[in-house]
């Protein structure tokens, strides 16, 4: 089975109405060289700046889970006592019952949200981009305001519905599980779409040609095809369920529900509790993190085929 | 040409007569459609239910009232007193919202659009590090990226240490950045939104092709009026997706500010209705004031909606 997808056809250049329409004239390579810009080392101290400014804050908090002493503000030498301590004066994420269902939960949590949404989005995606009619681009305006919509009100009205209407669907995690498929269907059908105008329709139309079914066309082509966008969208959803706060917030019902995001919030408002939570917020991170280089690179062993640069990869991958 | 022509309506023939009905592939996308309207036109339905229902005299809680004909305005009455009134608690919030999110925007865009521009244009060989640590803040969890900030800006933390080294705090007043100051919140919101911001913005600024960048050149533009004439023009789009992508959640964030100061002084709008759902005779209030931001955050989405709808087909 080939996986080998075409090159992305060049997306049309929008050409603005105020005159810029007369610049599209084939450039002359020759001349390219010389006028080059040069390289505008404003703008690169500027962007290092910036990436410094995003990742510093969090290398010190993860420093601060090492941190010896119970400060979050100085550091007063190594230790691993938030992590693994038995002590009492040091509550550490391995001896406290609460840290660890938060563990659990969220990844629960995360894998369940994950294997609904993926099959869920992936359908709904190749459904109305091939079907293309009015029910179809109503269903994708709705796809699109579940994506846009502030967190805050879809998880208002989710928990107005399980309280007062809905309410076979019990508070906690049924709950917060039908919500955040509702969230993260965005991200498959998205990236699903993207994958499915990049890749066209001449690989269905001749596997009509040789007399497939529609049904083994989707399975035998479609899927093959599609599967590193679906791996890419499937890695994605986990990683924003680990991360949800507002929806799993407002649906949760009692304590024992918690994720770690919504744990760290409860303590950390207001003021600190000390490295423990670093500790859990770097136990979360390395998580995400694992599950992205994961994913990475099986996604980049699935389209070895496609011989797509680093860069390339990496956007795909982002879903960009 | 007329070979080809013949041939592509052969195989249109072919597919048509084999993969009928056209609809049946809508069949997929019913288990994902169903599960969004349900849980999203539904919930809404109920919100404006319990918006327009009435509290149970006893007990103080809301009683959703189904029937539109039956539905009474009092609640929105009393949201309109409390946003113009005397005693209008909600107007401060509100006005807050607006300025917070306004100032942590275009913050995020004076900042986002030269990174974005810097390594979609120049990043060179360099651009896969590049994109690597613009996307990964996207995989940290929020709540560790607002941990972090707020370690460092504990009145002892290592902000006020280093402005107490440049002599710019004397160390017998340090500025408490975490006891609900404005600033504090609107950078807070800033470093919370800022990754998606950039990512959009490179997404959009990569697909710009650089051929016109150098028909400009070769027209005799300079560096200055190709980036005004050529690049801001054609990244028009991308940027109002990305102010959207950013402005929409900002509006209804609420942990930002709880987390970086926690005091009444920063409330925004989002507080207010989490407040409400916390006591049960506020939940119709709650409801009323959720459907009011969202009747007012309507014509941006659909804008959106409408202008990716509009992108996608003009690619496809």
């Amino acid at each position: 089975m080939a996986t080998v997808a075409e090159a992305p056809a060049p997306a049309p250049v929008p050409v603005s109405r105020d005159g810029v329409a007369s610049v599209t004239a084939p450039p002359s390579p020759r001349r390219r060289r010389s006028r080059q810009w040069r390289h505008p080392v404003g703008l690169e101290i500027f962007t290092w700046v910036y990436l410094a400014w995003s990742i510093l804050p969090i290398c010190l908090a993860v420093l601060f889970s090492f941190n010896h002493g119970k400060s979050q503000s100085a550091f007063q030498g190594f230790s691993f006592q938030w992590y693994i301590s038995t002590s009492s004066k040091t509550p550490s994420v391995l001896h406290d019952a609460q840290l660890h269902a938060a563990v659990l939960q969220t990844l629960w949590l995360a894998f369940l949200v994950t294997i609904i949404t993926v099959p869920l989005g992936v359908g709904f995606a190749i459904g109305i981009d091939r079907w293309r009619s009015r029910t179809s681009s109503n269903l994708n305006f709705l796809m699109i305001f579940s994506f846009v919509i502030p967190e805050l009100l879809l998880g208002v009205a989710l928990l107005f519905l399980f309280q007062q209407s809905f309410k076979f669907v019990a508070l906690g995690t049924p709950a917060e599980v039908a919500a955040l498929v509702v969230w993260n269907i965005s991200w498959p059908a998205i990236i699903i779409r993207a994958r499915l105008s990049t890749i066209g329709r001449s690989y269905e139309e001749a596997a009509a040609d040789l007399g497939a079914s529609r049904a083994r066309a989707i399975w035998r082509v479609l899927r093959p095809l599609l599967m590193p966008a679906i791996f890419a969208s499937a890695v994605l959803v986990f990683a924003t369920c680990i991360d949800d706060f507002v929806l799993v917030d407002l649906l949760s019902s009692t304590a024992n529900s918690q994720t770690m995001a919504v744990l760290i919030y409860s303590q950390a408002h207001g003021g600190n509790n000390g490295p423990a939570l670093n500790a859990i917020a770097t136990l979360m991170l390395a998580f995400s993190v694992i599950v992205a280089a994961i994913g990475y690179v099986a996604f980049r062993l699935m389209t070895k085929g496609e011989r797509q640069s680093t860069t390339e990869a990496l956007t795909n991958f982002a879903g960009l | 040409m007329s070979a080809r022509e013949h041939y592509r309506q052969r195989t249109q023939q072919n597919r048509l007569d084999s993969w009928r009905p056209r609809w049946a592939w809508g069949a997929l996308s019913i288990p994902g459609g169903l599960w969004l309207a349900v849980l999203i036109l539904v919930p809404f339905y109920v919100v404006l239910c319990v918006a327009f229902g009435t509290l149970d005299p006893l007990f103080q809680s809301p009683i959703p009232v189904w029937n539109p004909f039956q539905w009474n305005g009092s609640t929105f009455v009393q949201l309109w007193h409390e946003f113009i009134g005397k005693d209008a608690f909600l107007l401060p919030p509100m006005l807050r919202t607006i300025w917070y999110t306004a100032a942590a925007a275009a913050l995020s865009l004076g900042i986002g659009y030269p990174v974005a521009y810097f390594v979609s244009r120049y990043g060179g060989k360099r651009k896969s590090v590049f994109l690597l640590l613009l996307v990964a803040p996207f995989w940290i969890s929020y709540m560790m990226r607002m941990l972090a900030w707020i370690d460092l800006l504990q009145t002892n933390g290592y902000v006020n240490r280093i402005l107490e080294d440049l002599h710019l705090m004397s160390s017998a007043h340090p500025y408490s950045w975490i006891g609900g100051k404005s600033i504090t919140v609107i950078l807070g919101l800033v470093y919370g939104y800022i990754p998606y911001l950039i990512v959009v913005l490179y997404a959009g600024l990569d697909r710009i092709d650089g051929r016109l960048l150098e028909a400009s050149q070769d027209l005799g533009l300079s560096k200055w009026r190709t980036f005004w004439h050529v690049t801001i023009p054609l990244s028009r789009q991308t940027i109002l997706a990305g102010a959207f992508i950013t402005v929409l959640p900002m509006i209804g964030d609420f942990f930002t500010n709880q987390l970086l100061s926690a005091s009444p002084s920063t409330t925004m709008i989002g507080n207010e209705i989490q407040g409400q759902l916390a006591v049960p005779s506020l939940e119709p209030e709650g409801a009323a004031l959720s459907i009011v931001l969202l009747i007012l955050l309507m014509v941006p989405m659909i804008y959106y909606v409408r202008s990716t709808g509009r992108a996608s087909r003009e690619t496809a």
